[in-house]
C-alpha cells in the first residue's frame, strides 16, 4: 500500500515538475478591462532566437511605446495551447490575446468562438480562404517567399560551383512557400545553378534534430553545394555547424542567425514578428482591429528582409548587394511576382 | 549515381548516424537482459547530451564533459532503477515519467545557464586521433579518429561476450528470465537488475555525448526520438548485443540513405518513408519471431 502511494507520489511529482518548469504565466493581474494584451508562446518558448524571441521584442516594443500591459504563458506541450489561451482569455483584464505559430491554427480559431468580445491574431495562421474567419480574429502571415527570393539571389550571384541546397524542417505548406521563393530567387539570377532541396522529416520533430540537419548539409556540401539556406527551426542548427566543418557558406532563417557560426553565415532571412505584433496592438489599442482577415506582411510592410549589416557585408560583394536591393523594389512595386508553391 | 550514393562519405555518414542508436540499444539489451523495460532510454540520452555539454563547457575538456555525459545517464538511470525494481512501479509509466523530465529539467536549466530555450554557447568538439595511413581520405580519417567510435565497436563487441560467455552475463540473464530460479541459487536479483539499469544509463548517456560533440551545443530536445529507435532495435536485433548493434546499422543506412536520395530528385515524401518501410520489411519478413526476456518487464516479489 505504502509503495503504491509513494510511487504515485513520484510520478505526480516528477510530471508536474516538469510542467512547473515550462509553463508558468507572468505578469500581475490589473484593474481595467480589456486594457492588457496576452500572448502564448509556441513550444520553444522565450530564448528560441527564433520567433517566439521576435514576438516576445513586439510584446516589449509595445510596453516602451505604447505603455501596453502584458502577460504571457510559455506552454510545453500540444494539450497546454489551448488551456492557456482560454487561461489568458479568462482573464477580464487581457482584451486581445495572440498565439505564436501555425500550429495555434485549430485552438485559436475554437477559443475565438467560444470568447466572441475578446480579440485573437494569430501568427503563422494556417490560412484557408475557403473557411471563414471568426471576426474577432486576425491570420497574421508572412511573405517568407518574397524575403527568401532575395537570400535565393545572394546564393544564386555568389555561389562558385553553380550549385545551391536548401534544407527544411517539417515538409509542410509553410515551408515549401521558403523554399519556392528560395529557387524562383535562385533561378532568376542565374538560370544555370541547380537547388539541391531536402527536409528533415514529416513532422514536428523535425524542427528539433540538428543531428539530423548536420548530416543533410554534409551531404549537400559533398554534393557540391557551396551555399545552404535553412528554413527548419533548431535543427539548422546543424547546417550552420556543417558550414564551419566544411567551410562553405549558410544562410539562417527568421532571426539574424550570425552568431550561430561567425562568418560562416553568408545573410539570414529574417521575418519580423516583432513588426506584426506591435502593428496589430497599436490598431488594437486604437479601435481599429480588423478582425476575420488575415494581415500580410510582405517587403512591402517590413515583415520581412534579408540581413546585410557590419558583420557580413566583408562577404557580400557591393555589387550582389545593390543587385538584390534592386529586386526588392522590383518585388514591392510588383515588377517581380514571387511564388509561393 | 549509384557510386555517389555508395561512395566512402556514405559509408562514414552511415556509422556516424549508427553510433548514438548502437549505444542507446545496447543500453536496452543490459536493462531488458535484466528483466526491467527501459524505455527513459530517450529521457538518458537526452540528460547526458546536457551533462556532457555542461561539463564541457565549464571545464573546457571534452574528457571530463564525457565523463559527465555518463554520470548524467547513470543518475537518470538510477531513478529508474529505483522506481522500477526497489519500488516495483510500472516500468513504462516511470520511463515515461522520466522522459517527460528530461525535457523539462534540460530546458529550465540551460535557460538559466546559457540563457536560451534553444542551445547552449558552443563547446569544444572531442580530440582527433590522427591515423596517419587514411589522412588522404578525409570522411574516413574524420570517422575513424573519432575516440566515441572506436569505442562504440569495442563495446559492442565486448558486450556479446559478456552478456554470453561470462558469468555476470548469465547471472543477468537468469535474474531476466527466471527471477525465482535465480533467487533460489542465492543470485541477487535486486543488485542484478541494478546492474543491467545502471548500464544502460551509461552507454545511453555516451549516446548523448556523443550527439552534444557532433554538434558542438546542446540544443532543446535534441534526443529526437533516438532513445525509442534504439529500442526497436534492440527487438529486431532479439535483445543480443550484435544482432542490435547490426539492427542499428540497418537503420543508419536506411536514414542515410534517405538523405542521399533526397538529392537525387525523387518526391521527398516517399524517401522519407524509407526507414519506416526498411523496419517493417525487417521485422515482418527476416528476423522471425522476437521473444522478449521470460520476466522482462515484471517486477520481482521475494517469497515470504
Amino acid at each position: 500500500m505504502l509503495k503504491g502511494f509513494s510511487v504515485v507520489v513520484f510520478v505526480v511529482l516528477i510530471a508536474s515538475g516538469a510542467f512547473l518548469f515550462e509553463s508558468c504565466g507572468k505578469g500581475q493581474p490589473s484593474a481595467a478591462p480589456n486594457s492588457e494584451v496576452g500572448l502564448v508562446f509556441d513550444v520553444g518558448g522565450r530564448g528560441d532566437k527564433s520567433f517566439n524571441d521576435a514576438a516576445y521584442l513586439g510584446l516589449q516594443m509595445a510596453k516602451d511605446s505604447l505603455g501596453m500591459k502584458y502577460q504571457y504563458i510559455e506552454p510545453s506541450g500540444g494539450s497546454d495551447r489551448e488551456s492557456a489561451l482560454r487561461q489568458l482569455a479568462s482573464q477580464k483584464s487581457i482584451g486581445l490575446i495572440f498565439g505564436v505559430g501555425f500550429i495555434f491554427t485549430d485552438d485559436i480559431t475554437n477559443v475565438a468562438k467560444d470568447f466572441p468580445d475578446k480579440k485573437f491574431a494569430c501568427i503563422d495562421y494556417s490560412y484557408d480562404s475557403t473557411k471563414a474567419l471568426p471576426k474577432n480574429l486576425i491570420a497574421i502571415e508572412f511573405r517568407e517567399n518574397e524575403g527568401s527570393f532575395l537570400v535565393g539571389a545572394i546564393a544564386g550571384l555568389m555561389t562558385k560551383t553553380e550549385k545551391v541546397g536548401f534544407i527544411g524542417g517539417m515538409e509542410s505548406p509553410l515551408i515549401r512557400k521558403f523554399q519556392a521563393g528560395y529557387e524562383a530567387g535562385v533561378k532568376y539570377v542565374n538560370p544555370k545553378c541547380k537547388v539541391l532541396v531536402a527536409y528533415a522529416g514529416v513532422t514536428g520533430e523535425a524542427f528539433k534534430n540538428p543531428a539530423k540537419g548536420k548530416e543533410l548539409a554534409l551531404s549537400q556540401y559533398s554534393q557540391g553545394a557551396d551555399i545552404i539556406y535553412h528554413a527548419s527551426g533548431v535543427t539548422g542548427l546543424g547546417v550552420f555547424e556543417a558550414a564551419r566543418e566544411m567551410k562553405k557558406y549558410a544562410i539562417g532563417v527568421d532571426m539574424d542567425q550570425w552568431n550561430e557560426a561567425p562568418g560562416y553565415v553568408l545573410t539570414s532571412m529574417v521575418k519580423k514578428g516583432n513588426v506584426a505584433v506591435y502593428d496589430i496592438i497599436r490598431e488594437w489599442k486604437d479601435g481599429k482591429f480588423n478582425g476575420g482577415t488575415a494581415e500580410i506582411f510582405g517587403l512591402r510592410d517590413d515583415g520581412v528582409d534579408f540581413v546585410y549589416d557590419k558583420n557580413n557585408k566583408p562577404l557580400i560583394p557591393e555589387s550582389v548587394y545593390k543587385q538584390v536591393d534592386g529586386l526588392r523594389n522590383d518585388i514591392i512595386t510588383g515588377k517581380i511576382r514571387v511564388p509561393t508553391q | 549515381m549509384i557510386s555517389q550514393i555508395f561512395s566512402l562519405a556514405f559509408l562514414a555518414q552511415t556509422i556516424r548516424i549508427t553510433v548514438p542508436y548502437s549505444l542507446a540499444s545496447l543500453g536496452g539489451v543490459y536493462s531488458e537482459r535484466g528483466g526491467v523495460v527501459n524505455i527513459a532510454l530517450e529521457g538518458i540520452i537526452l540528460n547526458g547530451a546536457f551533462c556532457a555539454t555542461v561539463g564541457t563547457y565549464y571545464t573546457g575538456s571534452a574528457l571530463f564533459g564525457v565523463i559527465c555525459g555518463i554520470a548524467g545517464g547513470l543518475l537518470t538511470a538510477l531513478i529508474h532503477a529505483v522506481v522500477s525494481i526497489h519500488i516495483k512501479a510500472d516500468q513504462i509509466i516511470s520511463g515515461i515519467a522520466i522522459n517527460l523530465f528530461a525535457v523539462g529539467i534540460t530546458k529550465f536549466v540551460l535557460e538559466i545557464l546559457f540563457h536560451s530555450s534553444s542551445n547552449s554557447d558552443r563547446i569544444p568538439g572531442l580530440p582527433h586521433i590522427h591515423l596517419g595511413f587514411i589522412e588522404n581520405q578525409p570522411d574516413v580519417a574524420r570517422l575513424l579518429g573519432n575516440p566515441l567510435v572506436l569505442l562504440t565497436i569495442i563495446i559492442v563487441i565486448a558486450s556479446q561476450f559478456i552478456i554470453f560467455k561470462t558469468r555476470f552475463g548469465l547471472r543477468l540473464r537468469a535474474v531476466g528470465e527466471n527471477p525465482e530460479a535465480a533467487d533460489t541459487v542465492g543470485i541477487s536479483v535486486t543488485l542484478y537488475r541494478y546492474y543491467g539499469v545502471l548500464i544502460s544509463g551509461v552507454l545511453a548517456g555516451l549516446a548523448g555525448a556523443w550527439l552534444a560533440f557532433d554538434q558542438h551545443s546542446f540544443t532543446d530536445g535534441m534526443s529526437a526520438g533516438r532513445g525509442y529507435i534504439a529500442l526497436a532495435a534492440m527487438i529486431v536485433g532479439k535483445w543480443n548485443p550484435l544482432g542490435a548493434a547490426a539492427a542499428c546499422l540497418l537503420f543508419g543506412f536506411a536514414e542515410s540513405l534517405q538523405i542521399q536520395l533526397q538529392g537525387a530528385g525523387l518526391p521527398t515524401q516517399f524517401i522519407q518513408m524509407i526507414p519506416y518501410v526498411a523496419t517493417i520489411i525487417v521485422l515482418a519478413g527476416f528476423i522471425g519471431k522476437a521473444v522478449a526476456p521470460g520476466a522482462d518487464g515484471v517486477p520481482y516479489e521475494k517469497e515470504k
